[in-house]
């Protein structure tokens, strides 16, 4: 029985290799959801009274189409569970607090998802640059200079408390120090990187 | 073929992100001024009644609450 094995193994994955190069499917969102008319056609003569079957495709809004040139602004929606922060609003810039780093966005951005860190936030319009302490969350940049960022709770810098923060970050770190499980050692961890960037967020 | 991205600590400590995300946002709201602050906790109180059901019938019904008594 294994000694076939290779060779129907070897032969599958040629078939498929060769047929994947012959027929070169494309992606579902790239197939315009045209009506194929021959199978509407055989259909009618089946079933005539019957509404011939809908596909996905039909039921998919088309994909935004990303323009040519690269838009002078960014669009940003920035959203919270309990408010929209900010809704379809044009900027030039955005930085996040992505978990590999500040990252600067620009209109024209590669399209990315980045998972933010907790960290500041900072909208760029013009001069004006208004900036969030966020949770932590993320951020969807799309190929038409759309940006969706969406946290879990993000508040103006001047809402938070220095003096709890310095008391969050002593306790924590004792936690951490103390901490026996697993489970106990990943909050104590949390609550450091969280108060340490909420410490360099008032401070910076 | 094993995966090789970095997991973070705290999934693999068994924590899910979605646990993650809401200790971070809890944190968060601890640290607010004081008007703020109670706002945050207002719109995060939960209230919730849970009855087990033994028999095909509900029995008495346990009410959480993040304030006991309303």
């Amino acid at each position: 029985m294994f000694r076939q094995a290779s060779r129907l193994l070897s032969r599958s994955v040629s078939a498929a290799a060769s047929s994947r190069s012959t027929t070169n499917r494309a992606f579902s969102t790239e197939v315009p959801s045209t009506i194929d008319s021959t199978f509407v056609e055989s259909w009618k003569k089946v079933a005539p009274n019957m509404d011939p079957p809908q596909t996905p495709s039909s039921f998919m809004k088309p994909r935004p189409s990303t323009a040519s040139s690269i838009p002078t602004k960014l669009t940003v929606n920035f959203v919270l569970p309990y408010a929209s922060e900010l809704s379809g609003k044009e900027v030039d810039m955005v930085i996040i607090p992505a978990t590999t780093g500040q990252m600067g966005v620009l209109p024209g951005h590669v399209p990315t998802i980045a998972e933010l860190k907790p960290g500041i936030m900072s909208v760029h319009e013009g001069t004006d640059i208004k900036k969030y302490f966020v949770s932590s969350g993320f951020a969807f940049l799309h190929a038409n200079s759309v940006a969706d960022i969406i946290a879990v709770e993000a508040v103006p810098l001047e809402n938070i408390d220095a003096s709890q923060v310095q008391k969050g970050l002593a306790e924590f770190t004792q936690k951490l120090a103390s901490a026996t499980t697993d489970l106990e050692k990943a909050e104590a961890q949390i609550g450091v990187e969280v108060h340490s960037a909420m410490n360099a967020a008032l401070s910076g | 073929m094993a995966s090789s991205a970095a997991v973070p600590f705290w999934r693999t400590a068994g924590m899910t992100y979605i646990t993650y995300s809401n200790i971070c946002a809890n944190l968060v709201r601890n640290c607010l001024k004081e008007p703020f602050k109670a706002e945050a906790l207002s719109r995060e109180k939960v209230h919730f009644s849970i009855s087990k059901w033994a028999g095909g019938k509900p029995e008495k019904p346990i009410l959480r609450s993040d304030t006991p008594g309303v």
